[in-house]
């Protein structure tokens, strides 16, 4: 018995509907009767939020495409302004009404010519005694916006005076979009999370020709198995399906295993994903080299991933600047003394500390310190005497283009600048030690 | 000025466009040096040179990115026959569509950034695909100008291509607003034009894709924003089934700065994968070995100048454009310098040059240190020929010329072999580098230092195979110098190689030996005469012959010795070296690595230095009273604390400055100071302030607070 039931719509439209799109039927049921028929009045706005790749998209736009319901389909990620917004908007509708000719561009600026110029490409016949349905992806782009975009789009129908409907796609909730001054509510849809249940069916749903159903489903349930703990979206366990597909059916290529071998299937592959969910998961490694060692049989160690590759060369003094940075950012400047000092006597930690300071710094984060105060450590780090020549000083603005530190505040050069060293504690150590410069002695944390 | 017109205005005279000459450079060869009649050779030799060494770093660029060219292309190839088959394959179908992104590490050089990417995006115009755009992070600070930029370059690089659609593009380029869409729309536009026109006309370069990829490469990953890249990412990944794009991140840090900057949502969307650039070290040593040591260029550096740019390279920059800069300011210094740098060419050219030589620049010969050094130390009557006939000292220098470039054709090889020997040595007692070992070579006598003779005790030690190896790359040198010097060399190398080959069969002789004494002391069981054969074996064993290989090694050594003493002389040593030596360190570092907070002291507190006044001639410590106000200023607040009282400050001033004056209007001493004094105080204090020395300071009124070290 099918679960969609709508007066309006053949029944084998309907099945069809639900075939393609599986879970989702109190959903779609829901959407299909605000939708009504096709001539009535729908609801003004509609608001559909869930998480990322829970089918909202994917549910409105082949609804609207199977029933031939008259749509706009508009992502907001790709219109930075509201006036791009409108236009894009418009020139969908023209193209709607008039399909041969071809359509001249529109220029709109502001809500109020939206309103009018929206009016006017509804005049066609064919549209004016059906909803039309104007879909923005992404919403949550619309609050970056000027401050009318959003509660004109809600009460549009009311605005234009024509039978269209609003709905809003976005991952968030509306609390986040409701204005202070109040608006028009919209109706609004939950989309949940995929259960396990779900995802399982879904992704068996299309298996690929060679293979029947059954083989392709075992192998979604290992798959699930292993990547169910990090990772719910059914985008990239598709991805992944497909990328380690040929690997699970490689006993079967060569005959050492039949289709129904499943454990002996699942000893074969499932070291294989697990090495899957550390590297190309991450993007350390990329699909299709992924793809590559698959094909060469190599083992997936000899591609060293993006984060491998920590190490970073500077020039001697720029390690030294970034170290004298690091240890302007993490002691309190009243020890500098204590460190650098020569005749420094004793200084014992537990008297000499504040309070508020028993807490390390390390956790605290870095802070920021002038410029005059990064030279000084370093003059007293470096054997060598260092002229202060220009080429220091550029290397300190070059430091901070690499984004090793970060100028706070105010770029007002002339009256001491202030930085802070962004490097974390295993990469300086790892700078330190290239240096033969023993950091850990400097740190006040590490006393 | 008068006008032709009758009527009484207002006229507009535009003033007459004043020719202002555009000193050339070879004008100020001329003009500075006006004594000598070659400052025109001079330039011209320094041109043409300058030229060669020129083409020759940009050949070596591009012989050593070659291969990274190669990869990202291939690259592109692969993910673009990806793109092209998309539509068929089940697993295809079911993979996410991710932008290919090749992500580039290029090194914290980043000066050097901007020719790799040129000659990329060249190489990748040329071969791949006419749309390669690429974005600085500056010009990006929203997606809007990301957008704007790239169309921007995109549609000029499509008007480039094909003149004749101009009208097209003008016309739309009004019309397109910044958007994806629009993208896409072009993309296919000029596709389905080229598709279709291709065959009849051949417009398109034939080694372009079909479909060619879109390449946007960002060049400074590190300093775009996160938003701007996030969305740029997304939006197009909306798009890549229409429009192949491609992205190639230029890294200077590490590759974890992608994952800082891009949230796993993103990044999934891309298809990563790496490409690390040559280290600059590499390319430096690579600089180093085509231009320095090679007797290619005739113009050579001293050891104090070489020291000067590699310092600067290793501690301060890590850039090989830099490098080269310097290297061509001291090209051009050493030919505006030395007069006798005409003979800075190649040796026939200089020969001739000898020839044509005047009486006074026979006297700058005469004039050069090395030069007296090589006089004195000849016989007397040669001595008086030498300062008084100029032609015999033409022909001299004609001689000591060719010596000089014999002493470079030897020094070179014989170097290099000597760096096989040191490089792979425990701890590098000479350097790890050969620009070290050439440091040191030039600097002294190096066999004379502690460090060549430790290198020697090491390479005593060296086990045959190594010894071997080393030596068939010495022969291999050897062999690839065309100079006919060396033909005994490699003989003698040769015949050391056969050597150890014999010894092999030898060795076998010598074990058995050793064990037939072993067999002798298993006979002895009595304790005294054990003890007793003990001993001598011990006493035999510290007096014992040295092995065959023991000694051959030594005779290695010996030769390679050898070689060093009679080849490896520093360049100092040889007569004429002015020539061809740049040596004036000091000028380069004051040019390439100045020091601003130094010159500013200098300037302040000893103003002779760049005034040249005599009147200001002083000693270190006094303040003298003509020296401008704000020296005496700066003066007085060095001797200050922290924070300077103005009265205070003001008193010493009148009273520094009244100080000649004092012995005529003595009887003035009142208390008030004199009005343009005290104007003269507060001007000076207003331009300390501006200099940044000094600042009002909150805590007294009538102080100010010192800046500078030893301040707050």
């Amino acid at each position: 018995m099918p679960t969609l039931e709508h007066p309006e719509y053949p029944e084998a439209t309907l099945l069809h509907l639900e075939s393609i799109m599986p879970c989702r039927e109190s959903q779609m049921s829901t959407l299909l009767s605000v939708f009504g028929e096709r001539q009535q009045y729908s609801f003004p706005s509609i608001f559909i939020y869930g998480h990322t790749s829970s089918g909202k998209t994917y549910v409105l736009q082949t609804l609207l495409k199977t029933l031939e319901l008259p749509h706009v389909f508009v992502n907001c990620i790709e219109c930075s302004t509201s006036r791009l917004l409108l236009e894009k908007i418009l020139s969908q509708l023209q193209s709607l009404s008039s399909k041969t000719k071809h359509a001249s561009h529109i220029s709109c600026d502001t809500l109020n010519q939206f309103v009018c110029l929206f009016k006017q490409e509804i005049m066609a016949e064919e549209l004016q005694n059906e909803t039309i349905y104007i879909v923005l992806d992404k919403a949550e782009q619309l609050r970056e916006m000027e401050a009318n975009v959003l509660p004109a789009f809600l009460r549009l129908q009311e605005l234009a005076d024509r039978n269209v409907t609003v709905i809003l796609v976005t991952e968030i909730v509306w609390e986040l979009f409701r204005p202070n001054t109040g608006c028009f509510e919209p109706f609004t849809l939950y989309f949940p999370d995929y259960s396990i249940g779900h995802l399982q069916k879904i992704l068996s749903h299309d298996h690929p020709p060679e293979y029947s159903a059954d083989f392709y489903a075992a192998y979604i349930n290992i798959l699930l198995g292993v990547f169910y703990t990090v990772c719910r979206d059914l985008k990239e366990l598709r991805h992944l399906a497909a990328l380690n597909f040929s690997k699970y059916c490689e006993p079967v290529v060569k005959g050492e295993a039949n289709e129904r071998d499943t454990r002996r299937l699942w000893k074969n592959i499932e070291s294989h994903l697990k090495k899957a969910m550390q590297t190309v998961y991450l993007r350390e490694v990329s699909s299709s080299q992924w793809e590559r060692l698959q094909q060469d049989d190599g083992e997936p160690g000899q591609v060293k991933g993006l984060s491998a590759h920590t190490h970073v060369e500077l020039p001697y003094y720029s390690k030294f600047l970034l170290i004298a940075a690091y240890l302007a950012s993490y002691n309190p400047s009243r020890s500098d003394k204590r460190f650098f000092l020569k005749h420094h006597g004793k200084m014992k930690r537990t008297t000499f500390l504040k309070k508020h300071e028993k807490t390390s710094n390390h956790l605290l984060g870095p802070k920021p310190f002038p410029l005059d105060r990064l030279l000084a450590i370093l003059y007293s780090i470096v054997d060598k005497r260092v002229a202060p020549t220009g080429n220091i000083f550029s290397q300190i603005s070059s430091l901070v283009t690499l984004q090793l530190l970060t100028l706070v505040g105010h770029d007002d050069q002339l009256d001491g600048p202030r930085y802070k060293c962004t490097v974390s504690l295993d990469f300086i150590r790892a700078i330190a030690r290239t240096v033969n410069f023993d950091i850990i002695k400097y740190l006040y944390d590490f006393l | 000025m008068s006008t032709c017109s009758v009527s009484k205005g207002c006229f507009v005279f535009k003033p007459k466009s004043k020719k202002r000459r555009i000193a050339s450079t070879a004008d100020y060869f001329n003009d500075s040096k006006n004594d000598s009649e070659d400052s025109g050779l001079r330039f011209a030799t320094c041109e043409s040179l300058w030229k060669q060494i020129k083409s020759e770093t940009e050949q070596i660029q591009e012989e050593l990115n070659k291969q990274l060219y190669d990869n990202i292309i291939r690259f592109l190839r692969q993910s673009h026959s990806e793109f092209q088959e998309k539509k068929t394959e089940w697993a295809c179908r079911m993979k996410s569509s991710e932008i290919p992104t090749a992500a580039l590490v290029l090194g914290v050089n980043v000066t050097d950034h901007d020719l790799t990417f040129k000659r990329l995006s060249e190489v990748l115009q040329d071969n791949v695909t006419p749309y390669v755009v690429s974005l600085q992070a500056k010009e990006c600070p929203g997606i809007r100008y990301l957008l704007k930029k790239l169309m921007g370059q995109l549609m000029d690089c499509y008007v480039e291509d094909q003149s004749e659609e101009e009208e097209y593009v003008t016309v739309s380029k009004k019309r397109i607003r910044c958007s994806l869409d629009a993208l896409t729309d072009w993309y296919e536009c000029v596709t389905k034009k080229t598709g279709s026109e291709t065959p009849s006309k051949k417009r398109t370069s034939p080694s372009h894709w079909q479909s060619p990829p879109v390449v946007v490469i960002f060049k400074d990953m590190e300093s775009f924003t996160t938003k701007v890249l996030q969305d740029f990412i997304v939006i197009s990944s909306q798009h890549i089934h229409e429009l192949p794009l491609v992205l190639i991140f230029g890294i200077a840090t590490s590759p974890m700065i992608i994952h800082r900057l891009l949230p796993h949502s993103v990044s999934s969307l891309l298809c990563i994968e790496l490409f690390q650039c040559l280290s600059c070290k590499e390319h430096l040593g690579t600089v180093i070995d085509k231009l320095l040591l090679t007797t290619k260029f005739p113009f050579k550096l001293s050891e104090k100048v070489l020291q000067v740019l590699i310092n600067i390279f290793l501690y301060h920059d890590f850039s090989v454009q830099n490098f080269i800069k310097g290297f061509q300011l001291s090209v051009v210094e050493h030919f505006y310098s030395q007069p006798l740098s005409v003979l800075c060419c190649h040796l026939p050219e200089a020969k001739k040059r000898v020839n044509s030589f005047s009486h006074e620049q026979c006297e700058h010969i005469r004039s050069l240190p090395s030069f007296r050094r090589y006089v004195e130390s000849q016989v007397s009557e040669k001595q008086i020929a030498l300062l008084t006939e100029d032609n015999f000292v033409k022909e001299v220098t004609w001689i000591l010329l060719e010596d000089l470039h014999i002493y470079h054709e030897n020094y070179f090889p014989v170097l290099k072999c000597l760096h096989i020997f040191t490089s792979s040595l425990p701890k590098y007692p000479l350097g790890k580098q050969i620009r070290e070992l050439h440091c040191a070579c030039l600097e002294k006598r190096v066999w004379e230092t502690e460090e060549y003779e430790s290198a020697l005790q090491l390479v005593r030690m060296l086990c045959k195979a190594d010894l071997v190896a080393m030596l068939q790359k010495c022969v291999k040198i050897f062999m690839s110098f065309p100079g006919k010097e060396f033909g005994n060399t490699v003989e003698k190398l040769e015949e050391f190689l056969s050597r150890f080959q014999n010894l092999e069969a030898e060795a076998s002789k010598v074990q058995d030996e050793s064990i037939s004494s072993q067999k002798e002391l298993q006979k002895k069981t009595d304790l005294y005469h054990l003890q007793k054969t003990l001993l001598q074996l011990k006493e035999s064993r510290r007096s014992k012959k040295l092995t065959k290989f023991e000694m051959l090694r030594f005779e290695v050594v010996d030769f390679i010795d050898s070689l060093v003493r009679n080849y490896l002389a520093p360049a100092e040593m040889q007569t004429l070296h002015e020539v061809v030596y740049f040596g004036a360190a000091s000028t380069l570092c004051e040019h390439l690595n100045a020091a601003p907070r130094t010159a500013l002291h200098t300037a302040l507190n000893n103003p002779y230095f760049y005034l040249k006044n005599q009147a200001l001639k002083s000693d270190a410590g006094c303040i003298s009273n003509k020296a401008p106000d704000i020296c005496i200023a700066y003066k007085l607040h060095l001797e200050c604390g922290r924070l300077i009282n103005l009265v205070d400050w003001l008193e010493a001033f009148s009273t520094v400055v009244t100080a000649v004056k004092g012995t005529d209007s003595d009887s003035v001493a009142s208390d008030e100071v004199d009005e343009i004094i005290h104007a003269r105080f507060i001007r000076a204090v207003s331009e300390l302030q501006l200099l940044g020395f000094i600042k009002p300071s909150k805590q007294k009124t009538d102080h100010v607070a010192k800046l500078t070290w030893g301040g707050c």
